[in-house]
C-alpha cells in the first residue's frame, strides 16, 4: 500500500478519466461540462504532484521514478495542458468539433505522457509512449468529415508506427545484450565494446528523435500540423514535446550515461541536421501552420544542441528553451486562433496583411512573439538560445555554436516576413473581435512574461537549477 | 551619490514610450498627447545628461556613477558606468533624439504615436550601448536596437522600404552572432564579462585573434566599412528623416565606441596584429566610396556614401593608437553625428516641400529658399571639414595621429578630404544655384519656425565645437591617455611573455 501514495496523481487522473467518459455518455451535450470538469482534475493532479516528497524514489521494482526532474517535467506538462484546454474551447465550437472525447482523450494522452516522464524501465516506458500515441492519432483525426484532418492523422499513424518499431526493435535489443530493461541496471552493463547494445541504442535514438520532429525524422511533422485542426497542432507543438524531450534526457543520461562519446555525435547530428533544415525550409512556407512546424522543428534543433553539451548545465538550458519555446508557441497559437472572420479560420500568411491597422494589439502579440522566436534580445527568446549557446561552448563545440547561430540568421528573415507582412503590408478585411477570455489571456500572459523576462533572466534558472538526472 | 542617474537616463525614455502606449481616446487627442509625452521625456532626458556631463569629473580616468545589480546568479551583473569617452556619445544621443522627434512632428505623416514609442524605446537601447560595463549587458541593447530600427524602416520608409529593412536587419544580425559566440567565449575563458575585471585581465594570446574577428565582425558591419558596407546607402535612402539621422548620428557610432572600447581594451595584441587591416579596408573606403559618391544622383545616397568615408577616417584614427587619433576619431564621431544628422534634415526639408530626393529636379533654390541656403552652405561646408567647422578639428587631428604612424595611409586618407570637397561642393551647387528647372521652386516656402530652430541649434554646436573644441577634448583627454597606456603595458605584457 505504501507505493500507491506515490502514484496518487496518475491514478487520480485514470480515475478522473474513467468517470468523465461515463459522465459524457450519459449525459446529452455535456462538451462544456466534461471540459471543465477535465481541466479541473487536471489543476487538482498538478496540487498532488507538488505535494509529492521532495526526494528520489524508486517504486515497483525500481521500474518508476519520482525525482524532482520528473516532477518539473509533469507539472509543466499538465500546465500547458490547461493552457491549450483553454484556447480550443472557441476553436472547438466554431468548427463543430465540440464534442466529449476532445478533452477525453487529451487527458488520456497526458496519462501517457506523465507515465513516459517518469518511467524507469523499457517496458513502462512503452506503455506509456504507446498510450500517448495512439491518443494523438486519434487528436489528429478529430475532425472526422474533413479530409485533411482524416489523411493527416493516417499519416501521422502509419509513420509514428514505423518509427515505434524501430524503438521496440531497439528496447529489445538493449534487452538482449544487457540481460535488463531497467535502467540503472542497463547503464551498469552498457559500455561502449559493447555493441550489439550500441546498436540498440541507435535505434532508441531514431524513435525518440521521431516523437520530437528531430531532422532527418521531421517529415511528418509539416503535413500534420497542417492537417489537424489548430487546436490539435497547438497541442502536439507544445505538449507532446515536453515528455519526448524529457524522455530523451533520462535515455541519455541514465541507461546510456556511459557512452556519452557514441551517443554525441549522432545528436550533434539530428541538432545541426533540424536547425539548418527548420530555418531553410520554413522560408517558402505560405501556410502560417506549415511554418510553425518548421519552426519548431528548428527550435528543436536548439533544444537537442542543449542536450548534446552532454553536461548538467546542457540539460539545464535545454529545459530553460524548452520552457520559453512553450510560452512563445502557446502565444503564437493563440495569436493564430483569433484570425477568425464569420466563423471562418483563416490559415495563409497573406491573411495577415495589414493586421497592425485593424488590430493592433494582435499585431503588437505576433510583434513581441514572432521576434521572441528569432532570438532577438532583449526578449526571452534570446535568453533560451543564449543558455543554450553557454553550454555547447562550455563544452567547445564551436561548430555547432556558429552554425546554430547562423541557422538563428536565416530563421530571422522568414519570421520577419510575418512582421514584415502584419506590419508593412495593406490592410485587408478585419477580422472578428473575439471577445473569448480563454484566447486571450494566455495570449496575454505569454506576450507579457516574453517581453519581461529580461527584466529577471534567472527565473527559471532558479526554479531548476536543484535538477539532477538519476 | 546614491541617485541612479544613468538608470534614470536610460529608463526615462521606455516610460515616456509607455505611457503613449497606454494612452487611450479619440484620436486627435491621442496624437497630441503623445507628442508631449515624446517632446517632453527627450528633452528632460537631455537636461538630465547634460546635468550628467556637469557631475563628471573628467579628471579622473575610472568609471564613474557605477551602478552594479547582480542580474543572473553569479553570472551577469546589470552594471553601468561612464567615462570620458562614453559621456560624449550619451550627450550626442540624447541631443539628436528630440531633433528627430521634431522633424517627426514634420514629417510623419500616419501612425504617429508608435513612431514616437519606437523613436523612445530606440533612444533607452541606444544609451544602454554606451552605459553598459558587461559585456552581455552591451550585447543586448546592441542588438535590441535592431527590432524598432527595422520598424522605423519599414513602416516609414519610402519606395524600397521592405527591402531595405530586411537587408539592414540581416546584415548587422549576421556580424553580431559571432560577436555573441566572443562574449559567451570570453565567460568561458576569463570567467567574467564584467568589462572593468576584463581590462584588468591579460587574455592569452592564442585567443585574442579570433575574439577580435568575432567583435570586428560585428562592428565592420555596424560601422559600416568596405565592402560590408551596402546596407547603409539603402537604409538611408528608405529611411524617413528621422530614421536617417538616428542611422548616421548614434547608430554608426556604437561601431566606433565599440571598437574604442572592447577591440582596443581587450585584445591589445590583435589589435596591434590587425592594425594593417583596417587600414587597408578603411583606406579603400574613404577613395572608394568618395568616388562613388561623386557619382550619385540621389542626395541621400551621396550623403550615406560620404558616411562611409567619414568612418573610415574613425576607424584609421582609433587604429593609430596615438592620442591624437584617437582624440580626434571621438571628435569626428560627434561632429559627423551633428553634421551628418543636419545634412539629412536638410534633405528631409526640400523632399517634405518637392517630393523628390533627385539631384536633378533641383536648382536655383537660393532664389526662394535663402535661409535653407544659408544654413545648407554651413552644413556642406562642415561636412567637407572645412576650419572653423567640427568636422575640421576631427579630421585634423585624426591625420596628424596617423601620420606618426603610417605616412602612406595619411597620404591617401588627405586624398578623401580633396574628393570630400568636390562632392560636396558639387552637390550644393547643383541644389542651390543654377537655373530654375523646376516650377515647383519657384513658389517654395523657406523653412519654418521648428525647421529654423533645428537648423540653428545645429549649425550653433557645429561652429562651436569648430572654433572651440576644449570641452569635448577635456572631457575625453583623461580617458584617452588611460586607455593608450593601458594598451602600451599589456602590449609590454605580452612582449615579455614571447620572449620568456
Amino acid at each position: 500500500m505504501q507505493t500507491v501514495i506515490y502514484i496518487l496523481p496518475e491514478l487520480f487522473l485514470s480515475l478522473a478519466l474513467m468517470s468523465l467518459l461515463m459522465l459524457g455518455v450519459f449525459i446529452k451535450k455535456s462538451f462544456k461540462l466534461v471540459n471543465s470538469l477535465t481541466i479541473i482534475s487536471l489543476i487538482f493532479a498538478i496540487a498532488l504532484i507538488i505535494n509529492q516528497p521532495n526526494e528520489t524514489i524508486k517504486v515497483f521494482n525500481d521500474s518508476y521514478i519520482i525525482d524532482k526532474f520528473s516532477i518539473v517535467m509533469k507539472v509543466i506538462t499538465l500546465l500547458f495542458t490547461i493552457f491549450i484546454l483553454f484556447i480550443s474551447k472557441d476553436y472547438l465550437k466554431n468548427n463543430n468539433i465540440d464534442k466529449i472525447e476532445y478533452p477525453i482523450i487529451i487527458l488520456a494522452s497526458v496519462i501517457g505522457m506523465i507515465l513516459m516522464i517518469s518511467s524507469y524501465d523499457l517496458i513502462i516506458f512503452y506503455l506509456g509512449l504507446e498510450l500517448q500515441s495512439l491518443c494523438l492519432y486519434i487528436l489528429a483525426s478529430i475532425k472526422r468529415e474533413d479530409q485533411k484532418s482524416t489523411e493527416s492523422g493516417l499519416k501521422y499513424f502509419i509513420l509514428s508506427s514505423l518509427a515505434t518499431g524501430l524503438l521496440l526493435y531497439g528496447c529489445s535489443l538493449i534487452y538482449g545484450f544487457t540481460g535488463s530493461t531497467n535502467f540503472e541496471v542497463i547503464s551498469k552493463s552498457l559500455d561502449s565494446v559493447n555493441s550489439g547494445a550500441i546498436f540498440g541504442v541507435v535505434f532508441v535514438i531514431v524513435g525518440l528523435a521521431f516523437k520530437v520532429s528531430a531532422v532527418p525524422f521531421h517529415m511528418w511533422t509539416p503535413d500534420v500540423y497542417e492537417g489537424s485542426p489548430t487546436s490539435v497542432t497547438a497541442f502536439f507543438a507544445l505538449v507532446p514535446k515536453i515528455a519526448a524531450l524529457s524522455v530523451f534526457i533520462r535515455f541519455m543520461y541514465v541507461p546510456f550515461g556511459n557512452i556519452i562519446l557514441q551517443w554525441q555525435t549522432i545528436i550533434i547530428f539530428l541538432s545541426i541536421a533540424s536547425m539548418l533544415l527548420g530555418s531553410v525550409a520554413a522560408i517558402g512556407q505560405n501556410n502560417i501552420k506549415r511554418l510553425m512546424a518548421y519552426s519548431s522543428i528548428g527550435h528543436m534543433g536548439y533544444a537537442l544542441a542543449g542536450l548534446a553539451a552532454g553536461t548538467n548545465s546542457g540539460v539545464q538550458s535545454l529545459i530553460i528553451y524548452l520552457i520559453i519555446y512553450l510560452v512563445m508557441n502557446l502565444g503564437a497559437f493563440a495569436c493564430i486562433l483569433l484570425l477568425k472572420r464569420e466563423n471562418n479560420y483563416y490559415e495563409n500568411i497573406n491573411d495577415l496583411s495589414g493586421l497592425s491597422k485593424n488590430h493592433p494589439m494582435i499585431a503588437l502579440c505576433f510583434l513581441i512573439i514572432f521576434f521572441s522566436l528569432a532570438g532577438i534580445p532583449p526578449l526571452a527568446g534570446f535568453f533560451a538560445k543564449f543558455y543554450i549557446f553557454i553550454s555547447v561552448i562550455e563544452a567547445r563545440m564551436y561548430t555547432l555554436a556558429i552554425i546554430g547561430l547562423l541557422a538563428t540568421v536565416i530563421s530571422a528573415f522568414y519570421y520577419l516576413k510575418i512582421i514584415k507582412i502584419i506590419y508593412f503590408d495593406k490592410p485587408k478585411k478585419p477580422f472578428d473581435t473575439s471577445y473569448d477570455w480563454g484566447l486571450k489571456i494566455p495570449l496575454i500572459i505569454s506576450s507579457i512574461l516574453i517581453l519581461t523576462y529580461f527584466v529577471y533572466p534567472s527565473a527559471i534558472l532558479n526554479v531548476i537549477s536543484f535538477i539532477e538526472i538519476h | 551619490m546614491n541617485f541612479p542617474i544613468l538608470s534614470a537616463i536610460i529608463f526615462i525614455p521606455l516610460i515616456g514610450a509607455l505611457f503613449i502606449l497606454i494612452t487611450r481616446g479619440n484620436e486627435k487627442n491621442v496624437e497630441k498627447n503623445s507628442k508631449y509625452v515624446a517632446i517632453f521625456s527627450s528633452i528632460f532626458n537631455f537636461f538630465l545628461s547634460l546635468f550628467l556631463w556637469y557631475l563628471f569629473d573628467a579628471s579622473s580616468s575610472n568609471f564613474q556613477f557605477v551602478e552594479e545589480k547582480v542580474w543572473i546568479d553569479g553570472f551577469i551583473k546589470f552594471k553601468l558606468g561612464v567615462d570620458g569617452i562614453s559621456i560624449l556619445f550619451i550627450l550626442l544621443t540624447a541631443f539628436i533624439i528630440p531633433i528627430c522627434i521634431f522633424s517627426g512632428i514634420n514629417s510623419i505623416k500616419f501612425k504617429i504615436k508608435e513612431f514616437f514609442i519606437a523613436i523612445l524605446v530606440l533612444e533607452t537601447l541606444m544609451l544602454g550601448v554606451f552605459c553598459s560595463l558587461d559585456l552581455v549587458l552591451f550585447y543586448l541593447f546592441f542588438e535590441g536596437g535592431l527590432i524598432p530600427m527595422f520598424l522605423i524602416i519599414g513602416i516609414w520608409g519610402g519606395y524600397k522600404r521592405v527591402y531595405s529593412a530586411f537587408k539592414f536587419f540581416l546584415f548587422t544580425l549576421l556580424g553580431s552572432v559571432l560577436m555573441l559566440i566572443a562574449i559567451i567565449s570570453i565567460y568561458w575563458i576569463t570567467g567574467t564579462t564584467d568589462l572593468v575585471q576584463l581590462l584588468d585581465l591579460n587574455i592569452s594570446k592564442e585567443y585574442q585573434y579570433l575574439l577580435w574577428l568575432a567583435f570586428f565582425s560585428s562592428f565592420a558591419v555596424k560601422m559600416p566599412m568596405w565592402p560590408v558596407h551596402t546596407w547603409l546607402p539603402d537604409a538611408h535612402v528608405e529611411a524617413p528623416t528621422p530614421g536617417s539621422v538616428v542611422l548616421a548620428a548614434i547608430l554608426l557610432k556604437m561601431a566606433g565606441y565599440g571598437f574604442i572600447r572592447f577591440s582596443l581594451g581587450l585584445f591589445p595584441v590583435a589589435s596591434e596584429y590587425f592594425t594593417p587591416l583596417i587600414f587597408a579596408l578603411s583606406v579603400i573606403a574613404i577613395i572608394y566610396t568618395s568616388l562613388v559618391a561623386l557619382m550619385q544622383e540621389d542626395i541621400k545616397k551621396l550623403i550615406a556614401y560620404s558616411s562611409v568615408a567619414h568612418m573610415g577616417f574613425v576607424t584609421i584614427g582609433i587604429f593609430s593608437i596615438t592620442k591624437q587619433g584617437l582624440e580626434g576619431s571621438i571628435i569626428q564621431m560627434i561632429s559627423h553625428g551633428l553634421i551628418s544628422s543636419a545634412l539629412f534634415l536638410s534633405v528631409g526639408v526640400i523632399y517634405d516641400r518637392f517630393n523628390s530626393r533627385l539631384i536633378s529636379t533641383y536648382g536655383g533654390l537660393v532664389n526662394t529658399m535663402p535661409k535653407y541656403s544659408f544654413f545648407l552652405m554651413i552644413f556642406t561646408l562642415a561636412a567637407l571639414g572645412l576650419p572653423g567647422t567640427s568636422g575640421f578639428v576631427g579630421e585634423f587631428l585624426i591625420l596628424v595621429g596617423v601620420f606618426q604612424i603610417n605616412f602612406f595611409v595619411a597620404a591617401t586618407a588627405s586624398l578623401g578630404v580633396i574628393l570630400s570637397a568636390a562632392y560636396m561642393l558639387w552637390l550644393y551647387r547643383r541644389i542651390i544655384f543654377g537655373q530654375i528647372t523646376n516650377s515647383d521652386i519657384k513658389s517654395a516656402k523657406d523653412l519654418n519656425k521648428t525647421e529654423t530652430y533645428i537648423f540653428v541649434s545645429l549649425a550653433f554646436l557645429i561652429l562651436f565645437f569648430g572654433f572651440y573644441p576644449e570641452p569635448l577634448i577635456n572631457t575625453v583627454n583623461v580617458s584617452i591617455n588611460n586607455l593608450i597606456e593601458n594598451y602600451q603595458t599589456d602590449l609590454d605584457f605580452y612582449l615579455t611573455q614571447t620572449n620568456n
